[in-house]
């Protein structure tokens, strides 16, 4: 089959998105059934793709019996995230947890063990253990490509998704996107389709104002919330933007997951102690956001009272893993740990579950609300999921994706969609002059930092929206040279998309939640008559931006006495270390 | 609306006496997530055509001739 000349490839599972949770889906799909095709769709290189392109320094999120048990997880997380949670999702992901551990064991992954061989388990979170580090976690790609290569995934490098492709009857049918090198179209019609294209993580602007110089890896730049969106899927509470600490300038986390355990911490400029827990919650944010805004800050990460061998080991970790050029920043600034705190700022905000608990809306197998079409990782809704928990759901995605396809005939596609989609992919390429994506880009990413970033004002944020409104109003004029700023180019749109979503869910939600995340001056109380809800945003019948609200389902774990401990992050009488 | 073109200093540095991208070696080329290293038609060599980096390492890490060096990008140092 052709469509404008072009080859439909066909396959039955397609899976978006290669970095975490993607090949751990992809992998899930073929061990299921080896006579499936199944292809995985990259915007990058599968090698080095995604969020731990350089490994991960620990899993922090880890369900290890002897340590913690499931529901004392999800009551954790429950806690954490002010009540709005799929608690199914979060059981589904917590009982999986230790099975995935032990997989990833399995196929040669390092976990840190004690002397006796069990798995040597931190507490950084307010109540329970979950932290595990993984001192030689550079390699997990490496395991990770090896798995996909075994098991005869088909894989596709440098080929950005640009929509999801329907049939009639409202399930999926595949994609349409484009390739990064030569601008060349594709069209894959597909049985089923999971994405796991990560956060949308260029929608705030770092405060050095390097467009590129974002906590996430910036090829996740929310393609797969814009998809999902524009296919008629719901997304969830995208107003819990992530608002990460960070050390000030440079994109990597402090990182109290690490220095924590050794004794690190969050200190004030006094060298105070002044949160209770290091946890990345809203709660703990505000605090931070707090501390910062206030006559003892700006705020920093403390080292210099340690030993010198402990210093060695979180050297070690933290310039090696994840973000390995951190040496050379601090060695650039000449700061040492030994010498001196080293300031610390907030990131830039953006969509990511991993941290928080906004995405595309997944229930606990995996399921958006297209049929055939699910989410994993960074992306989808499953509050708190980290690493653990993409490779968990690209596991569940993976099997609901194979359970879907055996009773699925061949989708028909819409020949009249795709001739429009690919006339919105070749428009940048035909115009000789016009904006080029760079300037669209950062000034819709600058209006997110000047109206949209918490403390968030009701009159800002309706300024702003109609502003981010305005510059989409700009995208035919959007012009690339190549096929490479073509990629940047058809990215813009999905940031713009975002920005707007941003906008909306965050003006949806009239009451504070989240800490620092959905922090509303003009509405500073949480309100749990009106608001203890899921917030929904999707695509009306009028193809109009719309939201509403979901119920929360029956908790499978009650709350209890702790129901309020992470409301009382602040230190009340601050310790001198 | 006429378009400028304006200099940036980038920042992954290529040896071009230990690049072998001329003898067909690619790595660098294929590792990187934002696609921004290129071979540069003049000397066959890889280099940074696009100055939007996210000084993540795998070029330098993964590349078999130890060519390749990230430094941390100008505004952020």
């Amino acid at each position: 089959m052709k469509i404008n000349d072009i080859p439909v490839i066909d396959t039955d599972v397609l899976v978006i998105g290669g970095g975490t949770a993607g090949p751990m889906a992809a992998v899930t799909a073929k061990e299921q059934d080896p006579s499936l095709n199944v292809m995985l769709l990259e915007k990058a290189n599968v090698k080095r793709s995604g969020a731990i392109s350089m490994g991960m320094d620990g899993l922090n999120n880890a369900v290890v019996p002897g340590h913690a048990t499931p529901e004392q997880y999800v009551k954790e997380i429950t806690i954490a995230n002010d009540g709005i949670v799929h608690q199914p999702a979060l059981m589904a992901y917590a009982t999986r947890s230790f099975p995935m551990i032990e997989k990833l064991d399995s196929w040669g992954v390092h976990f840190q063990k004690d002397e006796t061989g069990d798995y040597d388990m931190k507490k950084v979170h307010h109540l329970g253990t979950y932290v595990l580090p993984m001192p030689e976690g550079h390699n997990v790609k490496k395991i990770l490509y090896r798995r996909l290569r075994r098991n005869r995934v088909q894989i596709e490098n440098r080929y950005t998704a640009t929509r999801l492709l329907k049939d009639p009857d409202g399930k999926i049918a595949g994609m349409i996107g484009v390739n990064t090198r030569t601008a060349e179209p594709i069209i894959i019609r597909a049985k089923a389709v999971i994405m796991a294209t990560g956060a949308a993580g260029r929608l705030g602007l770092p405060t050095s104002g390097y467009l590129f110089g974002t906590y996430e890896n910036p090829a996740n730049n929310g393609d797969g919330h814009a998809m999902a969106y524009h296919a008629g899927a719901d997304l969830a509470n995208l107003e819990c933007f992530q608002v990460n600490p960070l050390l000030k300038d440079y994109n990597g986390p402090a990182c109290a997951y690490v220095t924590g355990p050794l004794g690190g911490f969050t200190a004030n400029a006094f060298g105070e102690r002044f949160i209770e827990c290091d946890y990345w919650s809203g709660q703990m944010m505000l605090e931070f956001f707090k501390e910062l805004e206030s006559g003892t800050g700006p705020v920093f990460l403390k080292l210099d009272h340690l030993a010198e061998e402990t210093i060695q080991e979180i050297e070690t970790v933290l310039h090696t893993n994840e973000r390995p050029t951190r040496g050379r920043f601090h060695e650039g600034r000449d700061v040492n740990y030994r010498q001196r705190m080293v300031e610390m700022h907030i990131s830039e905000v953006g969509f990511c579950s991993g941290h928080s608990a906004s995405g595309v809306w997944t229930d606990e197998t995996g399921a958006t609300t297209v049929p055939g079409l699910y989410c994993a990782g960074d992306m989808a809704s499953v509050a708190h999921n980290y690493m653990l928990g993409a490779f968990v759901y690209g596991q569940i995605c993976g099997e609901s994706a194979v359970e879907f396809v055996k009773s699925r005939s061949e989708p028909k596609l819409d020949e009249a969609f795709i001739t429009n989609e690919l006339e919105r992919i070749q428009a940048p390429m035909k115009r000789a002059d016009g904006i080029p994506p760079e300037q669209m880009e950062y000034k819709v990413r600058r209006l997110v930092n000047d109206y949209l970033q918490p403390p968030k004002v009701t009159k800002k944020m309706e300024i702003g929206l109609e502003r981010i409104l305005a510059v989409r109003e700009d995208v035919p004029l959007l012009c690339a040279r190549d096929p490479h700023e073509l990629l940047r180019a058809m990215e813009v749109q999905s940031i713009i998309d975002c920005a707007e979503m941003a906008a909306r869910a965050s003006l949806y939600r009239t009451e504070s939640r989240w800490g620092l995340y959905h922090y509303r001056v003009d509405y500073p109380d949480q309100d749990d008559s009106e608001w203890f809800y899921h917030s929904r945003l999707f695509k009306d019948e009028n193809g109009r931006m719309a939201s509403g609200k979901r119920p929360i389902a029956d908790y499978l774990v009650s709350l209890g006495e702790e129901k309020d401990a992470y409301r009382k992050m602040r230190v009340q009488k601050a310790a001198n270390a | 609306m006429p378009i400028a073109n304006h200099h940036s200093s980038v920042p992954v540095i290529v040896d071009e006496d230990k690049c072998i991208a001329d003898k067909g070696c690619t790595v660098c080329i294929d590792v990187c997530p934002l696609d921004v290293l290129w071979i540069n038609e003049d000397t066959g060599k890889a280099h940074m055509k696009y100055d939007e980096c996210w000084y993540c390492m795998p070029c330098e890490a993964d590349c078999p001739t130890d060519a390749v060096t990230v430094n941390i990008p100008y505004l952020l140092r």
